[in-house]
């Protein structure tokens, strides 16, 4: 048999997750001069791209765009795409060893982290991700429910992800109507009762991570009046000097901005949404029923660590903030997949530079690696899991080079097609998936949105024409 | 972003020495890594110092047979320390301005991994690629 690698006897690889990252590893692998490569791409979903799709805000369609790099991808002779196929469920680790060369997880950071202090497990406390899923129809999350008759409502966090939960809280139905926001979330955002929305930072302006942009739009909403709090805006010492020895003007003028909105007035807006700074709550408390009223905060000042970083540090002054309604947006973590080697200390796959590693031994498994958020944690701008990725194929190539890859005892395209229709029958293409993008796009140029979403896996396979399955008894 | 996100794809890259070795066993763990510094701890697993390539040049050229001398002898034993929530771009300013090249990362006593000069650049060029693809892909899409 000739090498693999070749025409006559392609690369097969596996990759479980069709996010940003999955398309990018399929992309460099078939940017690759002088190797013939087939990759099967899995989904737990029936739709690919991932945070694209159930993350990046409904009123950010520019950045969703870049699907349509995903979809030139996709369209290269050798892609597969099985999508409603779970790993772990519908197949495993055996089958994929059994059919492909190399497998590569790109499942990304499925959860988040936990904010561990008392009154934490109070009703109307929730994950920011898992409403950011609601809203955008992850199937998955459509059925969560949020008290949205509370009039203040706080997000934990100055992350991308919290100042988009502050906004989508904040921003009216005639706004929110030209999104692909899913219906339910449309509907029950639309005749929310959120009057004050608070977004909560336990560091200073200076070191918050949203980006300037984010930080614009807040300034622009049609509904909401934004405010920063003066006293929380006079930088400290070490905040100064960060600023002026390694920001860039990027950060300079998002202090800036958020400086302005100290010296707004109300301007008789419905909502209110107010950014503070150099706090971090330490404790919900509740009514006799349980349900979430409100969070005492600490005061906190800035020192510098050893290497020049500035941390939040508690000091003995408390306040108390009434929310009925708490996201935490404090970070994503991965899960762990069934067999396949997990670091706890850092929420990743055990991996160096890509190839996933025995913990026992410190030696890389062979035919077996990883990319993105689930390799390195949370981190980045979409763009950043292309570098990523890319580190990933360079070991990839030089492994199969050396001769370390799976001899998979079933390394035909048409063997995995069949392993796919006898372990789910309901799996989507990529045609399938096509066929529903363009209904989605369809039912959304009737109401001048980008699309109207499905948000079951039954809706999607009934659009496209599929029977869903009767439940094994 | 933060180093631990560079130590969560290099888990193996921690090699640690005793103050007692002898800097022939430094060097040849050096080379056998292909690294260019060691973690110096106690026997209780806790830092006590860092030994880099350029503290043996300054002391080889001091002293004729550097070889015997002990890790201990040689090593930076005041050693800069970063934690894991330490930001690469702090960490970037931090080991440029002070003017070195390795960066062990703790928490509390224990070390958790080290960070080079090298993996803090790579990340900041991957960093910068990101940002860049992505602002080009919204480009294009104002374009289109």
């Amino acid at each position: 048999m000739s090498n693999v690698g070749t025409k006559e006897n392609p690369l097969r690889v596996a990759i479980i997750g069709a996010g940003p990252t999955g398309f990018y590893t399929a992309e460099h692998l078939f940017k690759r001069k002088d190797l013939a490569v087939e990759i099967d791409m899995y989904d737990s979903l029936p739709t690919p791209f991932g945070l694209v799709r159930a993350g990046v805000a409904p009123d950010h369609q520019k950045i969703k765009s870049v699907t349509n790099l995903y979809t030139r991808i996709a369209q290269k002779p050798g892609y597969r795409f099985f999508g409603n196929v779970k790993f772990g469920k519908d197949i495993t680790l055996e089958d994929l060893q059994d059919h492909y060369h190399q497998i590569v997880f790109c499942t990304g950071a499925q959860s988040d982290n936990y904010l561990n202090i008392p009154g934490a497990d109070l009703e109307g406390h929730h994950p920011a991700t898992e409403f950011v899923a609601w809203y955008n129809g992850h199937p998955d999350f459509r059925d969560r429910q949020f008290d949205l008759s509370q009039e203040k409502v706080a997000v934990i966090g100055v992350g991308n992800v919290a100042i988009d939960v502050a906004r989508i809280l904040s921003l009216s139905h005639d706004e929110l109507a030209k999104t692909d926001i899913a219906d339910y979330a449309l509907e029950a955002l639309s005749n929310s009762g959120v009057k004050e929305v608070y977004i909560i930072g336990r560091r200073g302006p200076v070191q918050a991570k949203f980006t300037t942009p984010e930080v614009k739009e807040l300034g622009e909403l049609e509904e909401a009046d934004v405010f920063t709090l003066p006293e929380e805006m006079e930088l400290d010492e070490l905040s100064q000097k960060e600023l002026e020895s390694t920001a860039d003007r990027g950060t300079a003028r998002k202090v800036e901005l958020l400086k302005s909105y100290a010296d707004n007035k109300p301007t008789g807006k419905p909502k209110q949404l107010t950014l503070r700074f150099l706090v971090s709550p330490v404790e919900m408390y509740g009514d006799e029923q349980g349900r979430l009223t409100g969070m005492k905060l600490v005061k906190n000042e800035l020192y510098a660590t050893d290497a020049g970083t500035l941390r939040p540090a508690a000091t003995d002054q408390f306040e108390e903030l009434e929310a009925g309604l708490v996201f935490r947006s404090i970070g994503y973590r991965g899960v762990p997949l069934p067999g396949i080697p997990f670091n706890q200390s850092w929420g990743v796959i055990y991996n160096e530079e890509g190839r996933i590693i025995d913990p026992d031994t410190n030696k890389p498994i062979v035919g077996e690696y990883t990319a993105g958020w689930i390799k390195r944690g949370p981190s980045g701008v979409i763009g950043t899991n292309k570098p990523d990725a890319l580190e990933t194929v360079e070991k990839m190539m030089e492994d199969l080079k050396e001769g370390s890859y799976l001899h998979p005892s079933n390394p035909d395209a048409a063997d995995a097609l069949k392993m796919v229709e006898e372990r789910q029958p309901d799996y989507f293409s990529f045609e399938d998936w096509e066929k529903l993008d363009e209904i989605e796009v369809a039912r959304g140029e009737e109401q001048n949105r980008p699309r109207v979403k499905f948000t079951t896996v039954k809706e999607m396979m009934e659009a496209v024409g599929k029977q869903a399955a009767e439940p094994v008894v | 972003m933060n180093v631990s996100r560079i130590l969560a794809a290099k888990p193996t890259n921690l090699v640690t020495i005793r103050p007692s070795n002898l800097i022939r066993d430094a060097l040849a763990m050096l080379a056998q890594y292909d690294i260019g510094a060691l973690v110096v701890t106690n026997d209780a697993n806790e830092l006590v110092g860092i030994l880099s390539e350029r503290d043996i040049v300054r002391r080889a050229v001091v002293v004729d047979d550097i070889m015997i001398l002990n890790v201990g002898e040689v090593m930076t034993k005041n050693v800069v320390v970063g934690v894991p929530q330490d930001e690469l771009m702090n960490v970037a300013h931090t080991m440029t301005e002070r003017r070195f090249r390795h960066l062990p990362i703790v928490e509390g006593k224990r070390v958790l991994g080290i960070v080079s000069i090298g993996d803090v650049l790579k990340a900041q060029r991957d960093a910068y690629r990101g940002q860049i693809d992505t602002l080009e892909t919204q480009v294009m899409a104002d374009m289109d």
